[in-house]
């Protein structure tokens, strides 16, 4: 039986455009919503995959607003078991206050006699991008970390993850207690069935404070890129083009 | 002192561990001109080449950890023998390559020594205090991000600095080191690793030329004039992530920051919005056609030919006037 827990962050759905909030602290989410990363939707779906093959159960955990409610509700019709949510003003928070607040958490649990054999999350979020949440939370548990790996399985007391490395995929094999980051690639998430929906609207979220003061990001502000120079040279509009475009394939070489 | 962790790939520097050094070198100018220490861990192929090569773009001193612990990767193995080099050395600055290994191995020394790392940086903003430029969202939006700890620990995101040899410069000395590993530093190590064989974008990575489409395909059957487009050229598909999310086609033809990136002759994007995470994997094309109903969408201003259009009407189109031709 392999408990599993998945940290999961809200964020702004940075598919469209990315808006900035006025005072430059942050992605402003209101005009195109909130979302999951999807490298932490594949972390869910492995962790759904991992307690099912197992017996196990699946526990959600986010530090965020008290919005992010919305996102372990929907990740909790995935076959979820239990969500926690951290309450925290996101802005205010650093990579290694996240990690501090869900090593608070992890550590309570196991005092209290749940134990989390498989800790899953997203190789890196996608606003903040800081590559190290999941790096600095095994730190602090004295845990062994695989990073940016495609699958996790578990058999045995032991972990095997397999990603791609700079010279073709590796493995590799690990006692648990242990941490896991995915990236993206290696499952396809499943989509909530109407039974996970019921089931997911009765769980209770477990709804807890800040353990510490956060020391922050040492974010200053953030800033759009400026757009690049166009110099496109527009061949044609509709089915029309495809002599122009029959031409510059033969200019480029491209036709054999 | 600048500490740079480098990568090596057929036994030279990588080339965004190039560009990572010539970053080293922009700050260590500005810094009055601090010297820079290159770390190489594990095997190396050819040490005088190496360093040579690193000489040549601006380390004065190789520090090449050796030893058991280092015969496979293990990211907090990697971290200790940059911890302890750093002690050696005094170092105040750490980088790497903003790489999936270099922002794994600087997270892990950053945990170590409890202070605060900033991943994929662009540029740095005068040393005191120093104030880095990073991308966040995907490359979508900057952070600026104050590193007044020490050491400063940053990543350097690919592509944002040019490699810049240095003319007549002597190769860097070169000094072995067997730092200490924790067996706890072991757990996590890479216990085998497979061929290249089984990378399927194998053929997208290395196609001259790749038709590409996005979520203007429409759906999963909307690809059948994308492919025959890429097979009358004797070229591979790529699409962007909302193909694959939406699983009309499988992840290894995702272009992208998480997906491929590809530097064919021709990029042909229909129905792709050209967000900058697809833009950082099809960049490096040497040219661009874009198809897209939408003349302001950011792939029509940033290809170098453009046709306005549903690409379910121009693609039939195209590959009809290529018959007319005789390309089959
Ligand atoms: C951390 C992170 C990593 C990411 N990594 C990647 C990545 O690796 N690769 C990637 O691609 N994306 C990535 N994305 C997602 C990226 O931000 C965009 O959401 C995605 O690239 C958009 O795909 P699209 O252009 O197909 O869709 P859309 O943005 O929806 O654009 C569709 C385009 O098709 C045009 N169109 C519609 N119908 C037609 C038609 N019939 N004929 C012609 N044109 C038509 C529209 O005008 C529009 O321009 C990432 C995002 C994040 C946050």
């Amino acid at each position: 039986m392999t408990n599993v827990l998945v940290c999961i962050k809200r964020v702004p759905d940075s598919s469209g455009e990315v808006l900035l909030t006025d005072d430059q602290q942050g992605v402003d989410g209101r005009y195109v919503g909130f979302t999951v990363s999807n490298h932490e939707s594949c972390a869910v779906e492995l962790a759904v995959q991992t307690a099912e093959a197992t017996g196990g159960t699946v526990t959600l955990l986010t530090v965020g607003p008290s919005e992010a409610t919305e996102q372990l509700r929907d990740t909790l019709a995935l076959g979820c078991h239990a969500a926690v949510l951290v309450e925290a003003e996101p802005a205010r928070l650093g990579p290694a206050d996240v990690a501090r607040e869900i090593a608070h958490v992890v550590r309570e649990k196991e005092a209290a006699g749940t134990t989390y054999d498989l800790i899953l999350l997203g190789n890196d979020a996608a606003d903040s991008g800081d590559f190290q949440v999941g790096i600095r939370l095994a730190h602090a548990l004295g845990r062994p970390v695989v990073n940016g790996v495609s699958t996790v399985e578990v058999a045995d007391g032991h972990l095997t993850a397999r990603g791609d490395g700079p010279e073709g995929e590796e493995t590799y094999s690990l006692p648990l207690p242990a941490v896991a980051t995915l990236l993206e690639g290696g499952v396809e998430p499943r989509y909530p069935t109407l039974k996970g929906r019921m089931a997911a609207k009765k769980v209770q979220i477990e709804t807890r404070a800040l353990s510490a003061e956060p020391a922050g990001a040492s974010r200053v502000r953030l800033l759009l890129p400026p757009p690049a120079p166009s110099t496109v040279e527009v061949l044609g509009e509709g089915p029309e083009a495809a002599g122009a475009v029959a031409d510059l394939f033969a200019k480029l070489g491209v036709t054999r | 002192m600048i500490l740079v962790l480098i990568e090596t790939e057929n036994g030279a520097a990588s080339e965004i561990s190039l560009e990572t050094l010539a970053f080293a070198r922009s700050l260590a100018a500005e810094g009055g001109g601090i010297a820079i220490r290159a770390v190489v861990v594990g095997a190396v192929e050819n040490r005088d080449a190496l360093a040579a090569e690193l000489g040549t773009h601006g380390a004065a001193e190789v520090r090449h950890a050796v030893g058991e612990a280092f015969t496979s990767y293990s990211g907090a193995a990697w971290a200790a023998a940059l911890q302890a080099i750093r002690e050696s050395t005094g170092s105040v600055v750490v980088t790497a390559a903003g790489s999936p290994r270099g922002n794994e191995v600087l997270a892990h020394l950053a945990a170590r020594l409890d202070v605060p790392m900033a991943a994929n940086a662009t540029a740095f903003h005068g040393l005191a205090p120093f104030v880095v430029t990073r991308q966040v969202v995907g490359g979508a939006a900057l952070e600026e991000m104050k590193l007044d700890q020490r050491p400063a620990i940053f990543s350097v995101a690919g592509h944002s600095w040019s490699v810049s040899p240095v003319e007549g410069a002597s190769p860097a000395a070169w000094v072995e080191v067997t730092p200490e590993v924790a067996e706890s530093d072991l757990v996590a190590r890479v216990v085998s690793t497979g061929t290249k064989e089984v990378d399927h974008s194998d053929s997208l990575k290395s196609a001259k030329v790749v038709v590409g489409a996005g979520r203007g395909a429409g759906g999963a059957d909307g690809f059948g004039a994308v492919t025959e487009l890429a097979e009358l050229l004797g070229g591979a598909v790529g699409v962007s992530r909302v193909v694959t999310s939406l699983g009309w086609r499988p992840h290894h033809e995702q272009v992208g920051q998480t997906g491929s990136r590809i530097s064919p002759d021709l990029y042909i994007p229909c129905g792709i919005s050209g967000a900058i995470q697809h833009w950082a994997g099809c960049a490096s094309s040497k040219t661009i056609l874009a198809i897209n109903t939408d003349p302001e969408a950011p792939m029509m201003t940033k290809a170098n030919y453009a046709v306005v259009g549903d690409m379910h009407e121009v693609l039939p189109a195209v590959i009809e006037e290529l018959k007319s031709r005789g390309v089959s």
